[in-house]
Formats: C-alpha cells, sequence, structure tokens
C-alpha cells in the first residue's frame, strides 16, 4: 500500500495542455500514473499526451466521464486557486496543487473551503508525491526512488530530491514521499501526513524533512512522539545558517523573533524520538541506527 | 515588500480609516512649508510638529530620525538634520511632517498572517507605542488575539468583541470600525502585515477651542505580499529603491533570489530548501556562505550567467559552489551557462560543481571539456569549495 496515490489513483491533470503541464504529464505517464483525462477551458473534446488522454472543458465532466478521483494542477499562479475550487467541486477528494506564487491571501478562503469539502489538498507550490512502483503526481523525477517501506515527507522540493536520492542510493526504498510545500498557507501539513503514514501498513520508517519557519515540525514532532513511538523516525532540517528576518526564497521560510529556528526543530524533534542528521547524505545510516532493517 | 510609513497611511486614507493629517517632505524648505500649515492648524492642541524620517527599518526613534518642532525655523532645522542622517546604512531622503498629537492613551493593533491556523489574526493590546514583542515578553496577558474567520472576515460583532477585549473604553465604536478598516486594507491591497503602533487616542481643539478626543492611526506599517504585486499596478512605484542593494534589483530582474551574506564562499542552488541545506554544509565544513541564491526551476543558461555575475560582484567571494539537482531544472542548461559565465567573468575563482538528476550525464561530460572541477555528493562540493576558498587542496 502507499498514502494518497497508488495504482488506483485516475488522475485528472488541470493545466495539460500547457507547456509544463504536458512535459511533467508525459513524465508521470512514462512512470505509470493512471492519466484518464485533462482539463483546459475550451480545449474540451481535443486530446492531450500524443493522443491518449481526453482534455475537457471543465473537471466535473472529466471526473463524470472517465471517473477521475485525484487532481494535479499545473494553472499559472493567478488561476490555481479557483482550479483547487473546481475540483473539489467537482468531488475530487485529493488535490495536488504544484503551481507556485500564488498570493496568500487567495489561499485562505480555498483551503478552508476544501476542509468543508472533506476533500485533501497538497501544495501549493509542492513538488506533488512518488508511490514508487505505483504513480507518482507532481514533479518529482522518477528515477531516484526505489520501492520499499520508508515514508518520506518534505516541506522543499530539491531538497526532497537530494534526500530520496542518498536514500535510494543506499538500498532503502519508499512507500510514498511527498513534498508538501513551500508556502505560509498549504492544505496538508507535516501532521496530515504523518496520520497518514502511521495508518499505512507498509510505511516502517519515516523520514521528515523541514526548514526554518513556523511551527509544524514542532506540531509534528510532538505528535509523532505519541503516536509513532514504535517507528524509526529521522529528520532534517534546512537553514541552521540562516540569518534573522530574511525570507529565503521559500514565503514559509523566515525565522521572526526568533521562532521558527532551525535549533528549536532540532531540539523538538530529538525530543520526539527522533534522529536528526547534519547532512541529508546521513540520512540512511541514521535510520538504520534507529533500528530500521528495511 | 515593505513600504513607508507615508504610504501606508495613503493606503489606510483610502479604506476611510482616521489617520491625522500630513505631508511627506524631500528638502527642508518643504518641510517648512509643511510644518508652517501644521502650525497654524486650530486643531493642532500641542502647537508642535512632528517630522519623521522615512525609511524601512525599526528604530527610527533612537537613531534621531523622529523629532519635535515649535516653530517654522525649528521645523526646517530639524528636517535639515533628519535628512542629513543614515539610519543603519539607509539615506533619509523624504520626511514626514504632521502637527505633534497630545496623545492620551496608546493601543497596539494589527492583523497578520497565523501559519499555524492558516487564517489571518488580530493581534490587540491597551500597551500600546512600545514593540509588541515587548509587551509579549513582559506582560503576555495584556495581549488580546482574534481569528479572522476565512469566509466571513470580520462581521461586527466580532469586532466588537474585539474592541471590547482590548479594552477602547469609550472609543470602542471607533476602535471596532478601524479592526474593520484594516482587515479592508488588507484584503484590498493583498498585503501580510497591518500594523498600527500606536493607535491612540489623541486629544485636539475642536470649535472654539474645545477638547476633542479621538481614535487614530499614529502610525503605520504595511508589509505587501510579494507573489501579489503583479496585479496592484500601483504598487510598484511604492518600492523603495534605496533600501535595495543593487544586487536586489539585478536578480529581480532575472527571477533569481538572491541574500547577501557576510562569508566568502557564493553558492548557487535550485530550490530554496536545497539552497540553505548547501550553505549549512558550507558552514559545516568549517567555511561561510557569501549568499543565498535560489536560481528557482526550469533556469536557463542566460539566468545561470546572470546568477555569476550576482556572486562575483562580492569582492568577498573567494570560492564558488554552485549545487544543482535536476528535477525542472535540466543540469545541461546550467552547465552551458556556467561555461558561458566563466568566459565571461573578470575575476578568476574557484568554482566546485555538482549537478545531479535530469540531464546530468551531459552536464558531465560538457564539464569534463571545459575542465570544471566537479563533485558527486553535496557534502563533497561543500567539502572542495571550502578549502578553494582557503587556497588548499580538499
Amino acid at each position: 500500500m502507499s498514502i494518497l496515490i497508488g495504482r488506483e489513483t485516475r488522475l485528472v491533470v488541470q493545466g495539460i495542455t500547457g507547456r509544463e503541464g504536458e512535459f511533467h504529464s508525459l513524465a508521470m505517464q512514462a512512470y505509470g500514473t493512471n492519466i484518464v483525462a485533462g482539463m483546459t477551458p475550451g480545449k474540451g473534446g481535443q486530446t492531450a499526451l500524443e493522443g491518449t488522454v481526453p482534455v475537457f472543458d471543465t473537471v466535473a465532466e472529466a471526473v463524470a466521464q472517465t471517473g477521475a478521483n485525484a487532481s494535479c494542477i499545473f494553472v499559472p499562479a493567478g488561476g490555481a486557486p479557483d482550479a483547487v475550487l473546481e475540483a473539489v467541486a467537482a468531488g475530487i477528494k485529493t488535490v495536488f496543487c504544484i503551481t507556485e506564487g500564488i498570493p496568500v491571501l487567495d489561499m485562505i478562503p480555498v483551503v478552508e473551503e476544501v476542509r468543508l469539502a472533506g476533500a485533501r489538498l497538497i501544495g501549493p507550490n509542492c513538488p506533488g508525491a512518488t508511490s514508487p512502483g505505483r504513480a507518482k503526481v507532481g514533479i518529482i523525477p522518477g528515477s531516484i526512488h526505489r520501492e520499499g517501506r520508508v515514508g518520506v515527507v518534505s516541506r522543499s522540493g530539491t531538497l526532497t530530491y537530494e534526500a530520496v536520492q542518498a536514500m535510494t542510493d543506499a538500498g532503502l526504498g519508499q512507500s510514498t514521499c511527498i513534498g508538501i510545500g513551500g508556502d505560509p498557507v498549504i492544505g496538508t501539513q507535516f501532521l496530515d501526513v504523518l496520520q497518514l503514514f502511521r495508518d499505512d501498513p507498509e510505511t516502517e520508517a519515516l523520514v521528515l524533512i523541514g526548514e526554518i519557519g513556523g511551527a509544524a515540525e514542532e506540531e509534528a514532532a510532538a505528535w509523532a512522539a505519541e503516536h509513532m513511538a514504535d517507528i524509526p523516525k529521522v529528520a532534517f532540517i534546512a537553514g541552521r545558517t540562516a540569518p534573522e528576518g530574511k525570507r529565503m526564497g521559500h514565503a514559509g521560510a523566515i525565522i521572526s523573533g526568533g521562532a521558527g529556528t532551525a535549533a528549536s526543530k532540532v531540539t523538538a524533534l530529538e525530543a520526539a524520538g527522533f534522529k536528526v542528521a547534519g547532512s541529508p547524505t546521513e540520512l540512511p545510516s541514521l535510520l538504520r541506527a534507529a533500528g530500521f532493517r528495511g | 515588500m515593505k513600504i513607508h510609513e507615508a504610504d501606508a497611511k495613503s493606503l489606510l486614507v483610502a479604506q476611510g480609516l482616521p489617520v491625522p493629517p500630513w505631508e511627506v517632505a524631500r528638502t527642508p524648505t518643504q518641510a517648512r512649508a509643511a510644518a508652517v500649515k501644521f502650525l497654524a492648524d486650530p486643531a493642532n492642541a500641542t502647537g508642535k510638529v512632528v517630522i519623521k524620517a522615512q525609511v524601512l527599518v525599526g528604530g527610527r526613534g533612537k537613531a534621531g530620525g523622529v523629532k519635535l518642532a515649535g516653530s517654522a525655523d525649528e521645523a526646517e532645522d530639524v528636517a535639515a538634520q533628519i535628512l542629513a542622517l543614515e539610519i543603519k546604512g539607509l539615506p533619509v531622503r523624504r520626511v514626514l511632517v504632521g502637527p505633534a498629537a497630545e496623545i492620551v492613551k496608546e493601543y497596539y493593533l494589527s492583523v497578520l498572517l497565523d501559519r499555524s491556523t492558516k487564517r489571518l489574526m488580530f493581534i490587540g493590546s491597551a500597551e500600546g507605542g512600545v514593540e509588541i514583542e515587548q509587551v509579549a515578553r513582559d506582560n503576555p496577558g495584556a495581549i488580546v488575539y482574534e481569528h479572522v474567520d476565512p469566509l466571513l472576515g470580520l462581521p461586527d460583532y466580532a469586532a466588537r468583541e474585539l474592541a471590547f477585549k482590548i479594552g477602547f473604553g469609550a472609543h470602542w465604536k471607533a476602535g471596532a470600525a478601524i479592526a474593520k478598516g484594516l482587515l479592508r486594507t488588507m484584503l484590498a491591497n493583498d498585503a501580510d502585515l497591518v500594523e498600527i503602533n500606536p493607535l491612540a487616542v489623541i486629544r485636539e481643539h475642536g470649535a472654539q477651542g474645545v477638547p476633542v478626543e479621538r481614535l487614530v492611526c499614529l502610525d503605520a506599517k504595511i508589509t505587501l505580499d510579494d507573489s501579489a504585486l503583479t496585479r496592484h499596478p500601483g504598487h510598484e512605484a511604492l518600492r523603495d529603491l534605496d533600501a535595495e542593494d543593487p544586487a536586489d534589483v539585478e536578480a529581480r530582474r532575472y527571477d533569481l533570489t538572491f541574500i547577501k551574506l557576510d562569508g566568502d564562499i557564493g553558492c548557487m542552488v535550485n530550490g530554496a530548501g536545497l539552497a540553505m541545506t548547501t550553505m549549512d554544509l558550507v558552514k559545516r565544513a568549517g567555511g561561510e556562505p557569501a549568499n543565498f541564491l535560489d536560481i528557482g526551476g526550469g533556469a536557463k543558461a542566460d539566468r545561470v550567467a546572470a546568477a555569476m555575475r550576482l556572486i562575483l560582484d562580492d569582492p568577498n567571494v573567494k570560492a564558488i559552489l554552485v549545487n544543482i539537482f535536476g528535477g525542472i531544472t535540466r543540469g545541461d542548461e546550467v552547465a552551458r551557462g556556467l561555461i558561458e559565465a566563466r568566459a565571461q567573468q573578470e575575476r578568476d575563482v574557484p568554482m566546485v560543481v555538482r549537478i545531479v538528476g535530469t540531464n546530468a550525464e551531459e552536464a558531465a561530460a560538457l564539464l569534463e571539456a571545459a575542465r570544471f572541477e566537479t563533485a558527486a555528493t553535496l557534502d563533497e562540493a561543500a567539502a572542495k569549495s571550502v578549502a578553494a576558498a582557503r587556497g588548499t587542496a580538499a
């Protein structure tokens, strides 16, 4: 098994005819993801991905015609919040929003609407998720993965690739890898993903990749201490050397008033039983030191 | 993006909020003209004007950037002094001139994003005029929090509740209206933060010299969401280029995120999290990063070349570490950009390049042909760059 996506995923890609949408949809398809529909308003009736996927004008129509049950959004920032609302209104329960640069105030009511609809939004500004050997949704390079039993969750994009590559190189495969996104307002937090991993019988170890800013790592650590005590857990926190008050690329990555520092996160994670790595390359050996035999 | 107090006040006035009058002066003569007007205003209860430096840093008062004047001559002198100041490295180009308020009581009120609840939140306190962080440390019970409903905003009842909790006394109606106005200001401008400190009850001369009290926004601090600037065409004009390093301007032009630091190892990375990690590992290897630089996803050769120029413009840089994990970004594109940039660069600085992921093999071939020093892992790249900066072999 895996979390969020798997062989049962029937994906609709919103913005499939755009440059990014098409490029990454082809990569997803090559990885084995079942893309059942594309959606671009005004292009209904056409096909995409070299004629293999029908395109619809609306998500509702895509769902009705193809039974799509998950969505991946490559719509530009101006239209992405609306794209999330459309997916949820069409009854889709798992929505990945890859788009970056969405104004924060736009996402606040959208995240609330998603919650009220009982759906799950991953992102925005996230790389998506991969369940190795089953499906990948988003932009994570498929080649870095290996099938296995380690759950990986991260706020970052390329840093996730770095950590996953290190695991794969060391022979440690993954059950699912998820990038939750670097924006201040995102649909799914570390804590939500940890709950999913705990309930997944195939996930037997946890890698958490955090960064400075906010308190999501601390909240996740406290929960894991109580509910994932018996699972080997390792973490890496980026931004130990970041200066206070500067926004380090990700809108969410800022240390303000001494809160959200790497030190506070490392302390909280270690207190919760995580082994915290000084470099992503140390994650596999720490995981073995924590008792993981996978 | 931070904006000046005077510009923030204009955004508040546009939403109907009570702000005492002010004028912006760029010269002592302009300040004098403004002072003459406010000194003659019959509502002015203090008979003085206040002159405030417009710079985008805190602690203006302590730096001598906020002063009172009781006459036109004095106002001109004071303005000349302030306009000659440099506060925390920033030159003062403009001053705000307004009537000096007779303050009866100071409050604090702000609205900002609370990340843990993913909602907007008001922070209020009857202990205004000092830093709210200080109040939070010394007297946390004096701070009131009120979340904004993500769908409904701040209904009247919630605004009243907030006003009563803060304790505006007789001014509760004005307090509630101001809270709603701050939220309107935030939404209308895509602000990250709207902060009024102090929000003050001031005493003015009303008709026939009878004193009247009202609640007004005496100071204003607004920061705007960078991601939303394109849909507010007027906001770009509020940017203070003096407060920006020329490197920031250049970085924005090429869609790069660049933050200058104090070390000597220049870093070029794709992705914010990986860029922070690269800095951390440089430090761990015993070096000091000279910058944070994220070239973003899908960078092409020209963006890479611009990034290299930014790094080399810093004379402290003694070595450069390039760390690219290709996903959207193609390694060969980056390699071409590096080769092009090195051909143009005037200063010979050792460079260590690590490119993995998409098209890494093509990149490796290009780099090898061009005799670049490469590294397989990030740890190795960090160690090699630190050694290069010291002029020793890794």
